[in-house]
C-alpha cells in the first residue's frame, strides 16, 4: 500500500466526511428508512475491519479466524462485568488486555509463519476460541452466550451519562470510534506503520536492513486482535449479550469480504467503506431475500476476480484518470496558447 | 586483525555439499572480489557469510566478535549489509522510501507508533542524501517499480547503504546492465571504497580485474585460487578456464 508523500494531516477529508456523516445519523437515518442501531452496528464493524486490516492490508498477513478476537473481546467484557466489576471503563479495558493477552499468545505460535500457513494457523486457533465458548458451559453459557450484559454508564467521576439508549450509546461509540480511527491512521504514518508496509512488501529486504520481523508481525497481530476486541466489547454492549456465534468463521470471513470489497488493500478507507457496504447490503436485500449472502457472495467473487482493489480502488482509478484528463487538458491548453503566440509574434 | 574472517566454512543441503571448507578474509578498507563459473556457489557463500544459511561447520568473524550462524537483522545492526543478485526492493515504496526505512535513524523508531516519518526531514534529507550518492537524484518520488533496471540495482545498493554499513556485500551487481550502467556503477564502487570495506560478487572480469585489491576464485563450492588481480591472470586453472581472458 503506497502511502501519502510527506506529512500526514491530522484529520485528512475523508476522516472528516466519515466521523460528519456518522455524527449527523440521528438527523436523517429515519429519513432514508434506517435506524439508528444499524449506523451503531456499522461503525462497530468499521472499527472491527479497520484493526483487521493493518494485520491483512498493511502488514499482508492473512488471518482468517479474527472474528474470535472479535467474540474474546465481548466475552471478556461480558464476563469482567457479571462477574468482577460492572464498570464501563474497566470492562472495557479488561476486554482489551485479555483480548491482547490471548492474541499475543497465539502471536507466538504463528508469527514464524506467512502466506498459507499463516491464514491456516489463523483459522485453527479461531475454532479452538469457537469451540470452548461453545463448549465451556460454566463461564461462557455455551450455546446461549452470555445474557444480560448491562449498558453500563460512562462514569467520568464528577459526571455519568447513562448509555441505555440506542443514541447514548451511538455516540459513546462514535467518540471511542474517532480516537481509534485517528490512533490507527497515526500508526500507519509512523515509523512502525511504514516498517510493517515494508515487511508486507519484501520481509527478506526488511530482515536484511536489520529489522526482526517475527517481532514486528506478532506486533500487528496483537494489535489488530485487540482492536478487533475493543470492536467486541462495544458490540456486547450494544446487543446486551455475547454469544458464540459473534466469533464463528463466519463473522472472521465477514470482515475478510468487507476489507477487500472495501478496497483495504489499497486505501486505509477500504474498511470503512467495506463495512458500511456488507451491513447496507445485508439490511436492505436481507428484506428482499434471505438468501443475501448469495448475492453479496457473489459480487465479492466479481470484486476479487475483475477489481481486486476494491471500491476505494475502483474510486483511486476514477481520480487518477480525471487527473491525468485534467493534465493532459492543460498540456494541451499550454500548447495551443504557445501556438497562438508563435503565430502573433510571425504577424 | 582482519575486519573480516570467515574460516573453513561448510555447507550441505541434503547430500549436496554446496561449500566445502571455504576460508575467505578481508582488511578495512579493502575491495575483495569472489568469481567461479554459474553454480560454484558463490551466492549461497554470500548467503552464510550475511546470516540467510547457518553453515554446517565453521567460523565468521567480523570486527574481532564471531558472528557465525547470527540472523540477518544482527549482522545488519553489527555493521554488514548486502545486495542481491534478484533484486530485493520494497516496489510499492517510492525511491526515498526505500531507502528511508533502512536508516538507523528509522530503526531506531521502529516501535514509535506516533512519530509521522513523512514529517520527518532529518530522516528525509539523509535518505535523498544515499540517493544522490547513487546517481538517483531527481527519483526521489519514483515508485520503485516504475525505475529502470539500471535505476533498481542502483537503488539496490542505495537501500545497502542506507543502513550505514561498515562492510557492504554486494552480490552480481552487473547484472544485467550495459555497458554505459556498468561504467556507472564501476565509478560508483570505486568511490564507495575509499571509505567502505566491500567484498563483491562478479561474472564482469573486466569490472572486478579493475577494481579489486584481491580475487578469491570459487568452484565446485571450495576456494581454488586466491590472490592479486595480476596474480590471478597468471594462475593456470584461470588461464585455463578463460575466466582471465575475459579481464
Amino acid at each position: 500500500m503506497q502511502l501519502a508523500a510527506g506529512r500526514a494531516p491530522w484529520f485528512p477529508l475523508p476522516m472528516v466526511i466519515v466521523l460528519v456523516l456518522l455524527l449527523s445519523t440521528p438527523l436523517w437515518v429515519a429519513r432514508v428508512g434506517l435506524y439508528q442501531y444499524l449506523a451503531l452496528e456499522i461503525m462497530i464493524w468499521m472499527m472491527f475491519a479497520l484493526g483487521f486490516n493493518l494485520l491483512l492490508g498493511f502488514t499482508g498477513l492473512p488471518s482468517f479466524g479474527h472474528g474470535a478476537y472479535f467474540g474474546i473481546g465481548a466475552y471478556a467484557f461480558g464476563l469482567l462485568q457479571l462477574k468482577l466489576w460492572p464498570n464501563l471503563w474497566f470492562d472495557l479495558l479488561g476486554a482489551v488486555l485479555v483480548t491482547a493477552v490471548l492474541a499475543g499468545l497465539v502471536g507466538l505460535f504463528i508469527s514464524h509463519r506467512r502466506g498459507i500457513y499463516y491464514a491456516l494457523l489463523t483459522i485453527a486457533f479461531g475454532q479452538v476460541f469457537w469451540f470452548v465458548a461453545n463448549k465451556w458451559h460454566t463461564v461462557t453459557g455455551g450455546e446461549d452466550g452470555l445474557l444480560n450484559i448491562q449498558r453500563l454508564p460512562a462514569d467520568f467521576g464528577f459526571v455519568a451519562f447513562p448509555l441505555k439508549s440506542n443514541g447514548a450509546l451511538f455516540y459513546f461509540c462514535l467518540a471511542v470510534f474517532a480516537l481509534v480511527l485517528v490512533g490507527l491512521w497515526r500508526l500507519v504514518h509512523s515509523p512502525l506503520g511504514r516498517i510493517l508496509s515494508a515487511i508486507k512488501q519484501n520481509e527478506t529486504r526488511a530482515a536484511f536492513v536489520g529489522y526482526n520481523i517475527w517481532l514486528y508481525k506478532w506486533l500487528a497481530f496483537t494489535l489488530s486482535a485487540s482492536v478487533a476486541g475493543l470492536a467486541g466489547a462495544l458490540f456486547a454492549m450494544a446487543q446486551q449479550s455475547a454469544y458464540p456465534n459473534v466469533m464463528s468463521l463466519h463473522n472472521s470471513g465477514f470482515v475478510v469480504m468487507m476489507v477487500l470489497v472495501g478496497g483495504g488493500m489499497v486505501s486505509f478507507w477500504g474498511p470503512v467503506i467495506g463495512a458500511t457496504f456488507f451491513i447496507l447490503a445485508r439490511d436492505l436485500l436481507g428484506v428482499y431475500t434471505e438468501a443475501w449472502l448469495l448475492w453479496y457472495g457473489l459480487v465479492f467473487m466479481a470484486m476479487v476476480l475483475f477489481k481486486p482493489e476494491g471500491i476505494a480502488g475502483i474510486w483511486q482509478e476514477w481520480r487518477g484518470r480525471l487527473a491525468r484528463r485534467a493534465a493532459a487538458g492543460a498540456s494541451g491548453a499550454a500548447a495551443l496558447s504557445l501556438i497562438q503566440r508563435g503565430a502573433d509574434e510571425a504577424v | 586483525m582482519k575486519l573480516f574472517e570467515a574460516t573453513g566454512l561448510s555447507k550441505r543441503f541434503g547430500e549436496q555439499v554446496v561449500l566445502e571448507d571455504i576460508t575467505l578474509s578481508c582488511d578495512e578498507g579493502e575491495l575483495v572480489g569472489i568469481m567461479g563459473p554459474n553454480g560454484a556457489g558463490k551466492t549461497t557463500c554470500f548467503n552464510v557469510l550475511t546470516g540467510r544459511y547457518r553453515p554446517d561447520r565453521g567460523t565468521v568473524r567480523f570486527a574481532g566478535r564471531d558472528i557465525t550462524g547470527l540472523a540477518p537483522r544482527e549482522i545488519a545492526r553489527r555493521g554488514i549489509s548486502r545486495s542481491f543478485q534478484i533484486m530485493n526492493l520494497f516496489d510499492d515504496y517510492t525511491a526515498l522510501d526505500n531507502v528511508l526505512v533502512a536508516t538507523p535513524r528509522v530503526r531506531a523508531q521502529g516501535f514509535n507508533p506516533w512519530r509521522d516519518l513523512g514529517a520527518d526531514r532529518g530522516a528525509q534529507e539523509e535518505a535523498a542524501q544515499v540517493l544522490a550518492q547513487v546517481g538517483l537524484a531527481g527519483k526521489e518520488r519514483v515508485q520503485a517499480r516504475s525505475l529502470s533496471y539500471g535505476e533498481r540495482r542502483a537503488l539496490e545498493i542505495g537501500v545497502a547503504l542506507a543502513a550505514r554499513p561498515r562492510m557492504l556485500f554486494l552480490d552480481e551487481p552487473t547484472a544485467g546492465l550495459g555497458a554505459e550502467g556498468t561504467a556507472r556503477l564501476a565509478e560508483l564502487v570505486a568511490s564507495l571504497r575509499r571509505h567502505l570495506t566491500i567484498m563483491i560478487i562478479e561474472h564482469d572480469m573486466k569490472f572486478l580485474f579493475s577494481l579489486a585489491d584481491r580475487i578469491s576464485v570459487i568452484h565446485w563450492g571450495q576456494v581454488i585460487a586466491q590472490g592479486t588481480p595480476d596474480e590471478l591472470r597468471r594462475n593456470e586453472w584461470v588461464a585455463r578456464s578463460n575466466l582471465g581472458a575475459l579481464a
